[in-house]
């Protein structure tokens, strides 16, 4: 080589081959820029965690000074006074539980039967797609919205019957008291509503994920469709089954404006169905547009208590859902 | 079934007039003359993690002719396709003993970038894979990518008449690649690659998706190409590889250790490799004994 | 059905089993009543979607008229006015959430479908997208709340559409990786094979590709975001006046329109909630619908 103090740049010495050809080795700006996009794709990965991070420190962040004043007499008592800095959250998680434990009822068991319906051949696949898509647009009517018809077609609904019970049978605890109009009933009825696309979706792909010939050897020793679903096809999805019950459960406790609007507001617990309550979300919903200082820190450990909640339940539902997938990954 | 490997040494069959010695010193400078290799594949050892896929294979390709690597199903003859423009850093666990001279230098060695490899050298899959795209526009992507300034609708049109596709789709240039048939998708990935005249071909089993007559038709092409490119093949169409190829390496399966291991057997100019196989396996394949 | 008959030869028995379909039969009764009860308890289900339906085309429809969508919203026991400035207002925010939203939902799709792979940090990226999609709308709000509006001093468009972006991220985010991950590998080895770089090979091929799949993924985000009232209530707040270009300023739309107006004693606003209303469900359903289709084309190009 004439002159080896030059270095030669590593690789192939394509410059015969460039010559020939249209091809063209990689520009620096080419190069540059692959490496910058990797950067910035890893960088707003990153940034999404952050992102998750951030709120939980954020909103810990405010509630601190709350944390410290109110200390857990926040969570035992029931008075929320602006003026005399007087806060406690009972009532609202009480009723926080309360409404998402009959919401999970109605809203699970309704969707579950659904879910069934859906997967189990009992209509001609052109019905089920049709029924899907009016499960997948009950999911898309947005909260307010049924808030609003809860007010005005659900309450009056229900006002009639919610009397007949009291009367009748006042002395059961759960119909102790008298409808007056916003209430525990009408907020779980429209809060099921909006929990039931998310069971039947999560149940329903569950279900389907049974291996068909499970199913098929039960019907083949005689089994009623009943029965194959009693005995082989619930019992092989309950772990998806259950996961979507806790996600459904998860959704009914972060759900904020239905409830604003129809649970009555009211700083009480009754376990009656007929009372008013009140729920962490509308607590939130309500009282935050007008909040001076004091108040936006009570409100702010309220809003760290409810993180604390949906979190851990949406990662418990989350975890089960992978075990249930797993599991049927093991049938299969 | 044993084997004893002295007796399948691969370099004892491979041709003695490749002119390494002459190459190395021309190819230090990256000048390759015709009737020199351009590129010098010596693998030792070829591992997908744990799975030792290619061993012992020494296939040196010379410039400006037609290589086909043939063997039966599992023997890695599109591993090493794909060792020659590092494809095969895409896989898993992929590591690499041995080392692939191109034009004077390891493509393997520390320090390259692979990417500049696979600019002069061009690829067509077994599974045709046109862009979701216009015609003009997959063809015209190679041009695009190496910052081509000069009239892409002529070059665009040479591609498709050398990928002999010109004639069915010069009305509908701008419609979808993928509406065509798979023979003309195929084609239209030959055209692909050849729009920037590649230094060095690569073409995976090309004509396994395609019909009898578009085979024809691609093999003419590889013919006329290969007056200024240099083409590497695999196939497992035997005929093929006797009309287009004008040397053949036959790779082979060995399963003395458990796994399935390839190596080379015999590279050889095509005549002789098929009309007088030195081999045994050789012989045995050529005859069709197995696949 | 023929009448078969069978003598049963079962030691002790001697009973005929018929072969016929009969209620008498416990176990069919059984099935057909559970098979009634569950038809009847999903049209239960899906009654309330159909009686929304129904109150908002007698109730939105009766006050639909031009000046519905070029008056501003009337005060307090007023007559007249219109929803204009709750419809420019939600169109805002949504813009404004869009525009922080999916950049960063996109590239980080990008991350986990290109470069995280199975890595520690893709699973943790990947999980904490999944946790946001559970985050209550009400919690995104008291952050953008603690972020923007304690920093900046006041209630804005632009604190509102930072709730609604984080309520975005994670779905623009996880639909963009599965439309990311389906285009084909082989055509990513094409264009690898041609000597483009990881950057190129994203940006000229896969996204172009999985353009539909991506659209998919922010139509149904923007459909959950426009409907979405707690996280403005006290960000974006309100306001009866039109939108003027400024985003550091409070701003009307559609759900907190009707959040306040359903509970107002005045029937007029009410009213004017059932049109808006209307108006919102109409726009969600649409995206939505469009949406859907879009998933089902695809499979008729493949």
């Amino acid at each position: 080589m004439a002159d080896s103090t030059l270095k030669a740049p590593p690789g192939p010495d394509l410059s015969e081959a460039f010559r020939s050809s249209v091809s063209r080795p990689p520009t620096a700006w080419q190069k540059g820029f692959d490496v910058v996009f990797r950067n910035l794709a890893h960088a707003f990965g990153i940034l999404v965690v952050l992102l998750l991070a951030g709120i939980v420190l954020e909103v810990m962040r405010h509630a601190g000074a709350a944390m410290g004043t109110y200390g857990l007499r926040f969570l035992t008592t029931s008075t929320w006074d602006a003026n005399r800095a007087d806060f406690g959250i009972l009532p609202e998680i009480l009723g926080t539980l309360y409404t998402s434990i009959l919401a999970l009822f109605i809203g699970g068991f309704l969707g579950i039967t659904v879910a069934l319906v859906l997967s189990q051949g009992f209509v001609p696949r052109r019905v089920e797609l049709v029924l899907k898509n009016v499960i997948e647009l009950l999911a898309a009517i947005p909260s307010v919205v049924y808030g609003l018809w809860g007010i005005f077609v659900l309450v009056p609904a229900v006002r009639g019957p919610s009397g007949w019970l009291n009367e009748h049978f006042g002395f059961f605890p759960l119909f102790s008291t008298r409808l007056s109009g916003p209430g525990i009933l009408p907020a779980s009825l429209v809060l099921s509503i909006m929990i039931l696309p998310t069971v039947t979706a999560i149940s329903r792909e569950a279900m389907a994920a049974v291996p068909k010939r499970l199913a098929s050897a039960a019907y083949g020793l005689g089994a009623t469709r009943w029965e194959v679903i009693f005995r082989v096809v619930l019992p092989t999805s309950v772990g998806g089954i259950f996961g979507a019950l806790v996600l459904g459960f998860g959704r009914a406790l972060g759900e904020t404006m239905a409830l604003a609007m129809l649970v009555g507001n009211a700083n009480v617990f009754g376990l009656s169905l007929f009372s008013p309550g009140n729920t962490l979300a509308a607590l939130l919903a309500n009282h935050f547009p007008e909040a001076g200082k004091v108040e936006v820190g009570a409100l702010m450990y309220a809003a760290v208590v409810l993180m604390l909640i949906t979190l851990t339940v949406n990662a418990l539902g989350s975890f089960m859902m992978l075990r249930a997938t797993r599991e049927l990954k093991g049938l299969s | 079934m044993t084997m004893n490997v002295e007796e399948v040494s691969p370099s004892a069959s491979v041709p003695k007039e490749s002119g390494r010695v002459k190459s190395s010193k021309s190819a230090a400078q990256g000048v390759v003359a015709p009737g020199q290799v351009v590129m010098d594949c010596r693998i030792k050892t070829l591992h997908y993690g744990n799975f030792l896929a290619v061993r012992d294979t020494d296939i040196p390709i010379v410039t400006n002719e037609i290589t086909a690597f043939i063997g039966p199903s599992g023997c890695g003859k599109s591993t090493v396709l794909r060792s020659l423009n590092r494809m095969n850093d895409f896989v898993n666990g992929f590591r690499f003993t041995g080392s692939v001279q191109y034009r004077g230098a390891d493509i393997y060695a520390e320090g390259i970038d692979p990417v500049a490899v696979r600019r002069s050298i061009g690829m067509v899959f077994q599974q045709p894979n046109p862009f979701a795209m216009s015609i003009y526009k997959n063809v015209a992507f190679g041009l695009k990518l190496n910052g081509f300034k000069g009239d892409y609708a002529e070059r665009i049109e040479k591609a498709l008449r050398g990928a002999a596709l010109w004639d069915e789709v010069k009305d509908k240039l701008h419609t979808s690649g993928l509406s065509l048939s798979g023979g003309q998708q195929q084609r239209l990935c030959i055209a692909r690659a050849i729009a920037v005249e590649p230094d060095l071909l690569l073409m995976d089993e090309p004509c396994s998706a395609l019909d009898p007559i578009a085979t024809r038709r691609v093999e003419d092409l590889m013919l006329e190409l290969k007056e200024k490119y240099t083409i590497a093949i695999v196939t497992h169409n035997l005929q093929q590889a006797q009309r287009v190829a004008d040397k053949t390496a036959f790779l082979f399966v060995d399963t003395t250790a458990g796994g399935r291991t390839g190596y080379l057997i015999e590279y050889r100019p095509s005549a002789e490799l098929f009309e007088d196989p030195r081999e045994e396996r050789t012989k045995a394949y050529i005859r069709g004994e197995f696949s | 059905m023929a009448n078969a008959t069978m003598n049963s030869q079962v030691a002790g028995a001697s009973s005929t089993v018929s072969f016929r379909h009969s209620f008498a039969d416990r176990r069919t009764l059984g099935n057909s009543i559970l098979t009634g009860l569950a038809v009847v308890l999903s049209l239960i289900a899906m009654f309330p979607l159909f009686s929304v339906l129904y109150m908002l085309l007698v109730k939105g429809a009766a006050m639909l008229s031009p000046t519905l969508f070029t008056e501003l919203t009337p005060g307090a026991g007023m007559d007249g006015g219109g929803i204009s400035n709750a419809i420019v207002g939600t169109l805002v925010v949504v813009l404004v959430a869009t525009t922080l939203a999916l950049p960063l939902g996109f590239m980080g799709a990008v991350y986990l479908a290109e470069y995280g792979g199975e890595s520690r940090l893709a699973t943790v990226v990947r999980f904490a997208a999944k946790v946001l999609t559970g985050l209550p709308s009400i919690l995104a709000g008291v952050f953008a709340y603690a972020l923007v509006v304690v920093t900046t001093g006041s209630f804005s468009a632009l604190a509102g559409g930072a709730a609604m972006a984080i309520l975005m991220v994670p779905t623009v985010m996880l639909t963009s990786e599965s439309a990311l991950r389906a285009v084909p590998a082989k055509m990513k080895m094409a264009a690898f094979g041609m000597g483009a770089t990881r950057a190129q090979v994203v940006l000229k091929i896969v996204t172009p590709t999985a353009v539909p799949g991506i659209l998919t993924g922010v139509m149904l985000a923007l459909a959950r975001a426009m409907g979405e009232t707690a996280p403005l209530l006290f960000t974006a707040l309100f306001s009866d006046y039109m939108f003027e270009g400024k985003i550091s300023q409070p701003i009307a739309s559609l759900s907190v329109l009707i959040y306040n107006f359903a509970g107002s004693p005045f029937e007029h606003q009410v009213a004017l909630a059932w049109a808006a209303s209307l108006v919102l469900v109409a726009i969600v359903l649409v995206l939505n619908v469009v949406a859907q289709i879009a998933t089902r084309r695809p499979e008729e190009h493949g």
